[in-house]
């Protein structure tokens, strides 16, 4: 077995097999170049000196970025972002976080009903989700300002905290529960000193989602932020619909630094949480 | 004795464990209220009430009472009666200058394209009254409002009216499928040249099957070779397909308009090579909505499809070939109905998403490339048809939830990618 394994190919592999196989390899190589080219051409771009977004770039400075830094409307666009999606994440995570623990602990009759409707927010169609909140929100005053925007995402991005909550409780052993409660810890205590650092990478897992579903979210806040509200993704909307300049270039290279960086994270964590969940005796996660 | 000890004891216990599960699921309750609460107020009420919009219709109700409770009796095939015309007459007169009027225009518009002008000349000149400023009696009235327009003569005027008697109406529901009632009360088809729902619809079926097989074809043969290859690879590799899936959809949209645009890398390549000897369009049309939303899609479809493929043993494929089989046939028919559920899921998965899409082809496509979504947000934003934007939504979502359940069951789990 471990032989044939270090073959290259089996003895019996035909001609046509062979060139299948890199054939395949070819193929599976150029859908990975149209996964990330569209990615990467924008980030040479954004250096460049011509304020057309060409190849080939003929000298490169960082004009753009300067002309970014120097924007009131990029800078409001920003802080807009870093106001709303931390907001809803918090409020999402902790939401979320609970209703997983609850969850987790009771088997009821429309579990799955009920799970269904947590996680809605997941399925219905963005626009359905915007126009519905903004009819709803407006005669309360809840449009064109932070609340109604930060409570929309927060809805949005709750599934998320749930689904991954849950998913790393499935590998928690809940005899360590019962040990903390026969050493005489309060439920609370239980839950801070014990359940919350086992879940933890799940639940900064979850709480990344809910950020990343806020700060890219486009639809919902095309419908709920007034211009004073404009986040990154709205102002960028209007960037490209506009007239699309080499700022854009610039805006989206940051933010495909950021958002890399919150992956990298993720997936450390996921490493953390097999680890962790292992270590005290469960299953490993998902 | 001791058997009466025995016996309070086990009632005891029981009643403590009662007790303590009781106690356990009302805490358990409590964990799970505030989400459910705060998804009530902020998610499920709102779009409830977008349902009910789509069969509300609350104008002509409420600004003309009298005049529908004039038409109660009338066979709609006759003149409607004097008091009719001084009803009407009395409820224009106590709708001018509030912006209930501007509300029954718009509604009674969408029955009869002119009517805004006719209803908005009428208020102008109400209230009616004779020379010497006395009331009119109902005759008059009727003169007068037909001498202001003749249209209050004809019959389909006062049928418009008469026909929104009731505060819920199937109106904006069948009119999203290209269907309205007559006179009569019954569904029939709309004139053609009025609507294009259907054709909207359609077109949105379409877009979101294309991207659908794209990505299939696309996501396919990556997932399988994944699995082929070492942990440390494989890792890498989908590294590689998240980085997209993490990145913002405008960034990607953006570098797409990069990159398609008449001198972009992509015409650029096509010219070189001979493909082509001018730039070709592949902006602000089908091609380039096509593209982004594949691109943007793809990791929606490897993602499941992959997690199904590693749990599906290699051993059966050796086996069908060291039986005789053609290594192309053992992939064929061996390994590949394996992945079945992979492929459904990522299939529905990618599907359910597509229908929705709204910005992709508003920022990438043309007048004759947009979804069912943009036109939610059109009659929301632009027209302010209210009645119209719920009904579509509500088509689209439930059309959505339609493909969502069966998702439930073929993946046989809530969504996520694996």
């Amino acid at each position: 077995m471990e032989k044939i394994r270090s073959l290259k190919f089996p003895p019996y592999t035909s001609r046509v097999e062979r060139a299948w196989h890199y054939g395949h390899r070819l193929i599976c190589l150029l859908i990975l170049v149209f996964l990330l080219l569209p990615i990467l051409v924008m980030i040479p771009l954004s250096f460049s000196d011509s304020t057309l977004l060409l190849y080939p770039i003929q000298s490169f400075s960082f004009k753009w970025y300067s002309a970014l830094f120097h924007s009131d409307d990029w800078i409001r666009a920003a802080k807009n972002s870093f106001i709303v999606a931390p907001s809803a994440t918090l409020i999402a995570t902790v939401l979320g976080t609970l209703a997983a623990a609850g969850l987790h602990r009771i088997e009821f009759h429309g579990k799955g009903l009920l799970m269904a409707v947590l996680i809605s927010p997941m399925i219905v169609p963005l626009v359905v989700v915007g126009v519905g909140i903004y009819l709803f929100f407006a005669p309360y005053g809840l449009v064109n300002n932070y609340s109604g925007l930060i409570l929309a995402h927060a809805a949005l991005g709750a599934p998320f905290v749930l689904t991954t909550v849950t998913a790393t409780l499935q590998g928690f052993n809940d005899n360590l529960i019962r040990a903390s409660y026969s050493l005489g810890a309060n439920p609370l205590r239980t839950f801070f000193k014990i359940t919350l650092p086992i879940i933890a990478p799940g639940v900064i897992a979850g709480a990344l989602f809910a950020f990343a579903t806020s700060f890219d979210e486009i639809v919902v806040t095309l419908f709920l932020a007034g211009p004073e509200q404009a986040t990154l993704p709205r102002q960028m909307f209007t960037g490209i619909r506009e007239n699309i300049s080499p700022i854009i270039a610039a805006v989206a290279t940051i933010l495909i630094i950021f958002s890399t960086a919150l992956l990298l994270t993720l997936e450390w964590l996921r490493g953390r949480a097999q680890a962790k969940t292992v270590a005290s005796g469960g299953t490993p996660g998902h | 004795m001791t058997a009466t000890i025995t016996n309070n004891d086990a009632h005891a216990i029981r009643h403590a464990m009662r007790a303590a599960e009781r106690k356990r699921k009302w805490r358990a309750f409590f964990l799970v209220a505030p989400l459910a609460l705060f998804l009530l107020v902020i998610f499920v009420i709102p779009i409830g009430a977008l349902l009910q919009r789509a069969v509300e219709n609350p104008e002509v109700i409420a600004t003309l009472p009298k005049t529908l409770e004039t038409l109660k009796g009338w066979d709609g095939s006759t003149a409607p009666s004097d008091a009719a015309y001084a009803a009407l007459a009395a409820d224009l007169g106590k709708a001018k200058g509030s912006s209930a009027a501007g509300g029954l225009a718009r509604r009674l518009n969408y029955e009869i394209p002119g009517y805004r002008s006719l209803i908005f000349k009428t208020i102008r000149r109400m209230p009616l009254t004779g020379p010497d400023g006395k009331t009119l009696s109902d005759a008059d009235i009727r003169t007068r409002l037909i001498q202001i327009d003749k249209h209050w003569s004809e019959l389909p005027f006062w049928q418009a009216i008469a026909s929104n008697n009731t505060a819920y109406s199937p109106y904006y529901l069948l009119a999203s499928l290209d269907l309205k009632q007559n006179a009569k009360g019954d569904i029939v088809r709309a004139p053609a040249g009025t609507s294009a729902f259907l054709d909207i619809f359609g077109r949105t079926f379409l877009i979101s099957a294309v991207v659908t097989i794209l990505t299939l074809i696309l996501g396919f043969p990556l997932a399988y070779w994944i699995t082929t290859l070492s942990k440390r690879r494989a890792n890498l590799v989908i590294i590689c397909i998240l980085i997209p899936f993490w990145t913002s959809v405008l960034v990607r949209i953006a570098a797409w308009i990069v990159l398609l645009q008449r001198q972009g890398l992509v015409n650029k390549a096509l010219i070189s090579t001979g493909i082509t000897d001018a730039p070709i369009a592949l902006l602000f049309n089908r091609v380039g909505v096509y593209i982004a939303m594949t691109h943007i899609l793809l990791p929606f479809m490897i993602l499941p499809i992959f997690s199904v493929m590693q749990s599906v043993p290699n051993t059966c494929q050796r086996a069908a070939i060291s039986l005789g089989s053609h290594p192309f046939a053992a992939f064929w028919r061996v390994y590949v109905p394996q992945t079945y559920p992979g492929i459904g899921a990522g299939t529905l998965l990618v599907f359910i998403i597509a229908i929705g899409y709204y910005i992709t082809p508003a920022l990438l496509g043309g007048a004759s490339d947009q979804m069912i979504s943009y036109y939610v947000a059109y009659f929301t934003n632009q027209t302010i048809n209210w009645g119209m934007a719920s009904a579509l939504g509500f088509i689209l979502l439930i059309g959505t939830l339609l493909l969502y359940s069966l998702y439930r069951r073929l993946s046989g789990r809530e969504l996520g990618l694996g």
